[in-house]
Protein backbone atom coordinates (compact mmCIF):
# COMPACT_ATOMS: atom_id res chain seq x y z
CA UNK A 1 0.00 0.00 0.00
CA UNK A 2 1.27 3.41 -0.70
CA UNK A 3 1.39 4.75 2.42
CA UNK A 4 4.41 2.17 3.36
CA UNK A 5 7.08 4.42 2.52
CA UNK A 6 10.43 4.81 3.19
CA UNK A 7 9.16 8.35 4.38
CA UNK A 8 6.58 6.75 6.51
CA UNK A 9 9.17 4.89 8.14
CA UNK A 10 11.22 8.24 8.38
CA UNK A 11 8.02 10.06 9.98
CA UNK A 12 8.31 7.58 12.39
CA UNK A 13 11.49 7.79 13.75
CA UNK A 14 11.25 11.25 13.82
CA UNK A 15 8.09 11.28 16.14
CA UNK A 16 10.23 8.80 18.53
CA UNK A 17 13.09 11.36 18.55
CA UNK A 18 10.37 14.25 19.41
CA UNK A 19 8.61 12.25 22.25
CA UNK A 20 11.19 12.76 24.87
CA UNK A 21 11.35 15.98 26.91
CA UNK A 22 15.30 16.53 26.87
CA UNK A 23 15.18 15.65 23.40
CA UNK A 24 12.71 18.70 22.51
CA UNK A 25 14.56 20.25 24.98
CA UNK A 26 17.78 19.91 23.14
CA UNK A 27 16.37 20.80 19.97
CA UNK A 28 14.91 24.14 21.26
CA UNK A 29 18.42 25.21 22.39
CA UNK A 30 20.04 24.22 19.44
CA UNK A 31 18.18 25.63 17.12
CA UNK A 32 18.38 28.64 18.64
CA UNK A 33 22.13 28.65 18.39
CA UNK A 34 24.64 26.17 18.02
CA UNK A 35 26.02 24.18 21.39
CA UNK A 36 28.97 22.36 22.55
CA UNK A 37 27.79 18.71 23.51
CA UNK A 38 29.93 19.43 26.86
CA UNK A 39 28.20 22.54 26.85
CA UNK A 40 24.93 20.57 26.47
CA UNK A 41 25.60 17.94 28.80
CA UNK A 42 25.99 20.67 31.51
CA UNK A 43 22.03 21.93 31.46
CA UNK A 44 21.21 18.32 32.16
CA UNK A 45 21.34 16.30 35.50
CA UNK A 46 23.08 13.72 33.36
CA UNK A 47 26.16 12.05 32.16
CA UNK A 48 27.54 13.22 28.89
CA UNK A 49 27.00 10.08 27.44
CA UNK A 50 23.60 10.03 28.03
CA UNK A 51 23.15 13.30 26.39
CA UNK A 52 25.43 12.35 23.62
CA UNK A 53 22.64 9.58 22.76
CA UNK A 54 19.88 12.04 22.86
CA UNK A 55 22.15 13.82 20.48
CA UNK A 56 22.77 10.90 18.31
CA UNK A 57 18.93 9.94 18.43
CA UNK A 58 18.45 13.73 16.73
CA UNK A 59 21.19 13.32 14.39
CA UNK A 60 19.81 9.91 12.94
CA UNK A 61 16.51 11.48 11.58
CA UNK A 62 18.44 15.33 10.64
CA UNK A 63 16.80 16.75 13.25
CA UNK A 64 20.01 18.26 14.45
CA UNK A 65 23.46 17.91 12.72
CA UNK A 66 27.00 17.92 14.48
CA UNK A 67 30.30 19.12 13.36
CA UNK A 68 33.67 19.01 14.82
CA UNK A 69 34.85 22.59 15.68
CA UNK A 70 38.58 22.43 16.97
CA UNK A 71 37.85 20.15 20.15
CA UNK A 72 34.34 20.17 20.20
CA UNK A 73 31.36 18.81 18.57
CA UNK A 74 29.06 21.36 17.61
CA UNK A 75 25.06 20.78 17.39
CA UNK A 76 22.82 23.13 15.87
CA UNK A 77 19.43 22.03 15.28
CA UNK A 78 17.82 21.70 11.72
CA UNK A 79 15.11 24.13 11.19
CA UNK A 80 13.90 22.21 7.63
CA UNK A 81 12.90 18.92 9.45
CA UNK A 82 10.96 20.90 12.14
CA UNK A 83 9.17 22.63 9.69
CA UNK A 84 7.93 19.34 8.00
CA UNK A 85 6.73 18.17 11.56
CA UNK A 86 4.60 21.45 11.71
CA UNK A 87 3.69 21.36 7.53
CA UNK A 88 1.71 18.04 8.47
CA UNK A 89 -0.10 19.70 10.64
CA UNK A 90 -0.20 22.80 8.14
CA UNK A 91 -1.61 20.01 5.52
CA UNK A 92 -4.34 18.71 8.13
CA UNK A 93 -5.82 22.26 8.90
CA UNK A 94 -6.31 22.85 5.27
CA UNK A 95 -8.01 19.12 4.43
CA UNK A 96 -10.53 20.25 6.85
CA UNK A 97 -10.89 23.83 5.95
CA UNK A 98 -11.54 22.48 2.30
CA UNK A 99 -13.55 20.08 3.85
CA UNK A 100 -15.66 22.85 5.78
CA UNK A 101 -15.97 24.96 2.30
CA UNK A 102 -17.59 22.09 0.87
CA UNK A 103 -20.16 21.09 3.98
CA UNK A 104 -20.96 24.87 3.54
CA UNK A 105 -21.61 24.54 -0.15
CA UNK A 106 -24.04 21.31 0.58
CA UNK A 107 -25.74 23.15 3.79
CA UNK A 108 -26.90 26.70 1.79
CA UNK A 109 -28.04 24.32 -1.35
CA UNK A 110 -30.64 22.95 1.07
CA UNK A 111 -31.51 25.97 2.27
CA UNK A 112 -32.76 27.29 -0.79
CA UNK A 113 -34.73 23.88 -2.22
CA UNK B 1 -18.96 29.36 6.69
CA UNK B 2 -16.45 30.54 9.21
CA UNK B 3 -13.31 28.96 10.24
CA UNK B 4 -13.20 30.01 13.75
CA UNK B 5 -9.54 28.82 14.95
CA UNK B 6 -7.68 26.14 15.01
CA UNK B 7 -5.28 24.72 17.13
CA UNK B 8 -1.85 22.55 16.40
CA UNK B 9 0.17 21.03 19.01
CA UNK B 10 3.22 19.25 17.14
CA UNK B 11 4.86 17.61 20.35
CA UNK B 12 1.03 16.09 20.84
CA UNK B 13 0.22 14.94 17.17
CA UNK B 14 -3.47 17.06 17.48
CA UNK B 15 -5.66 19.19 15.60
CA UNK B 16 -8.26 21.08 16.94
CA UNK B 17 -10.30 22.73 14.81
CA UNK B 18 -13.80 25.23 14.87
CA UNK B 19 -16.17 25.75 12.36
CA UNK B 20 -19.61 27.45 12.68
CA UNK B 21 -22.39 27.03 10.02
CA UNK B 22 -25.77 29.14 9.27
CA UNK B 23 -27.64 25.86 9.50
CA UNK B 24 -29.22 24.34 12.38
CA UNK B 25 -27.54 20.88 14.56
CA UNK B 26 -29.74 18.56 12.70
CA UNK B 27 -28.49 19.23 8.74
CA UNK B 28 -25.09 19.81 10.12
CA UNK B 29 -25.45 16.05 11.60
CA UNK B 30 -27.01 14.97 8.13
CA UNK B 31 -23.67 15.55 6.58
CA UNK B 32 -22.42 13.26 8.32
CA UNK B 33 -25.08 10.40 8.84
CA UNK B 34 -26.03 10.48 4.81
CA UNK B 35 -23.29 8.67 3.23
CA UNK B 36 -24.65 10.65 -0.19
CA UNK B 37 -23.82 13.94 1.33
CA UNK B 38 -20.86 12.77 2.92
CA UNK B 39 -19.46 11.87 -0.24
CA UNK B 40 -19.53 15.22 -1.44
CA UNK B 41 -17.36 16.61 1.06
CA UNK B 42 -14.98 13.89 2.47
CA UNK B 43 -12.74 14.00 0.08
CA UNK B 44 -11.73 16.70 -2.30
CA UNK B 45 -13.29 17.43 -5.96
CA UNK B 46 -10.21 15.15 -7.90
CA UNK B 47 -10.68 12.84 -5.33
CA UNK B 48 -14.18 11.71 -4.44
CA UNK B 49 -14.80 9.30 -1.65
CA UNK B 50 -17.42 6.07 -2.00
CA UNK B 51 -18.50 5.14 1.18
CA UNK B 52 -19.24 1.19 0.32
CA UNK B 53 -20.62 0.85 3.65
CA UNK B 54 -22.09 3.32 6.94
CA UNK B 55 -23.62 2.31 10.04
CA UNK B 56 -23.66 6.01 12.14
CA UNK B 57 -23.76 4.09 15.98
CA UNK B 58 -21.72 3.12 18.72
CA UNK B 59 -19.74 0.51 17.71
CA UNK B 60 -20.75 0.99 14.60
CA UNK B 61 -18.04 0.85 11.49
CA UNK B 62 -18.04 2.57 7.85
CA UNK B 63 -16.16 1.71 5.22
CA UNK B 64 -14.77 4.10 2.01
CA UNK B 65 -12.74 4.48 -1.00
CA UNK B 66 -11.66 7.60 -2.66
CA UNK B 67 -10.06 7.29 -6.54
CA UNK B 68 -8.03 9.45 -7.87
CA UNK B 69 -7.62 10.87 -11.54
CA UNK B 70 -5.51 7.96 -12.56
CA UNK B 71 -8.55 5.87 -11.12
CA UNK B 72 -5.83 5.01 -8.14
CA UNK B 73 -8.02 3.89 -4.63
CA UNK B 74 -7.37 4.07 -0.88
CA UNK B 75 -9.08 2.59 1.24
CA UNK B 76 -10.39 3.62 4.37
CA UNK B 77 -12.16 2.77 7.66
CA UNK B 78 -14.22 3.92 10.46
CA UNK B 79 -14.81 2.11 13.85
CA UNK B 80 -17.24 4.62 15.50
CA UNK B 81 -16.87 4.65 19.41
CA UNK B 82 -19.84 6.90 20.30
CA UNK B 83 -22.99 8.91 19.02
CA UNK B 84 -24.92 11.15 20.74
CA UNK B 85 -27.34 12.11 17.65
CA UNK B 86 -27.12 15.21 16.40
CA UNK B 87 -24.65 16.63 18.76
CA UNK B 88 -21.55 14.68 17.72
CA UNK B 89 -19.82 11.59 17.29
CA UNK B 90 -16.52 10.26 18.03
CA UNK B 91 -14.53 7.93 15.15
CA UNK B 92 -11.32 6.02 14.64
CA UNK B 93 -10.38 6.97 11.00
CA UNK B 94 -7.77 4.01 9.69
CA UNK B 95 -6.32 2.64 6.58
CA UNK B 96 -7.13 -0.84 4.50
CA UNK B 97 -6.88 -2.71 1.60
CA UNK B 98 -8.82 -3.30 -1.15
CA UNK B 99 -10.33 -5.70 0.50
CA UNK B 100 -11.64 -3.75 3.23
CA UNK B 101 -9.02 -5.14 5.85
CA UNK B 102 -7.54 -2.90 7.91
CA UNK B 103 -4.00 -1.76 7.39
CA UNK B 104 -1.58 -3.21 10.53
CA UNK B 105 1.24 -0.78 9.61
CA UNK B 106 -0.03 2.83 9.98
CA UNK B 107 -1.96 3.29 13.56
CA UNK B 108 -5.68 5.03 13.47
CA UNK B 109 -6.19 8.34 14.25
CA UNK B 110 -9.40 9.32 15.97
CA UNK B 111 -11.63 12.42 15.68
CA UNK B 112 -14.06 13.72 18.13
CA UNK B 113 -16.60 16.01 16.70
CA UNK B 114 -19.11 18.05 18.33
CA UNK B 115 -21.95 20.46 17.46
CA UNK B 116 -23.51 22.59 19.33
CA UNK B 117 -25.98 25.13 18.91
CA UNK B 118 -25.12 29.13 18.60
CA UNK B 119 -26.87 31.90 17.59
CA UNK B 120 -26.08 31.85 14.40
CA UNK B 121 -26.59 28.00 13.79
CA UNK B 122 -24.05 25.51 14.20
CA UNK B 123 -20.69 25.61 15.78
CA UNK B 124 -18.79 22.56 15.05
CA UNK B 125 -15.60 21.40 16.96
CA UNK B 126 -13.21 19.06 15.80
CA UNK B 127 -10.09 17.31 17.36
CA UNK B 128 -8.07 14.70 15.67
CA UNK B 129 -5.43 13.25 17.80
CA UNK B 130 -2.32 10.80 16.12
CA UNK B 131 -0.78 8.32 17.52
CA UNK B 132 2.65 9.02 15.60
CA UNK B 133 3.67 10.77 12.56
CA UNK B 134 3.85 8.26 10.55
CA UNK B 135 -0.44 8.04 11.12
CA UNK B 136 -0.73 11.62 9.92
CA UNK B 137 1.41 11.92 6.84
CA UNK B 138 0.12 8.51 5.68
CA UNK B 139 -3.78 10.14 6.37
CA UNK B 140 -2.34 13.25 4.18
CA UNK B 141 -0.98 11.13 1.47
CA UNK B 142 -4.42 9.23 1.09
CA UNK B 143 -4.68 11.53 -2.31
CA UNK B 144 -4.57 14.87 -0.52
CA UNK B 145 -0.85 15.87 -0.01
CA UNK B 146 -0.25 16.84 -3.66
CA UNK B 147 -2.86 19.20 -3.56
CA UNK B 148 -2.20 20.03 -0.22
CA UNK B 149 1.70 20.54 -0.72
CA UNK B 150 0.98 23.24 -3.68
CA UNK B 151 -1.46 25.41 -1.47
CA UNK B 152 1.07 25.08 1.16
CA UNK B 153 3.76 26.47 -1.04
CA UNK B 154 1.55 29.30 -1.86
CA UNK B 155 1.10 30.28 1.89
CA UNK B 156 4.53 29.85 2.55
CA UNK B 157 5.36 32.49 -0.61
CA UNK B 158 2.84 34.79 1.30
CA UNK B 159 4.10 34.58 4.26
CA UNK B 160 7.88 34.81 3.27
Amino acid sequence: MVVQTEDAVRTDRLFHALADATRRDILLTTLRSAQSVTHLARRYDMSFAAVQKHVAVLEKVELVSKQRRGREQVVSGNVETVRHVARLLDALELVWRERVGRIDDILSEGSTE
Amino acid sequence: MTVVGTTKNVDELTLTFVAEFAAPVERVWGVWQDPRLLERWWGPPDFPATFTSHNLVAGGAAAYFMQGPDGERYYGWWAIEAVDEPNGLTLTDGFADETGTPDPAIDPSRTIVTLEPIDSGTRMTLTSVFPNLASLEAMLEMGMMEGMTQALEQVDALLA
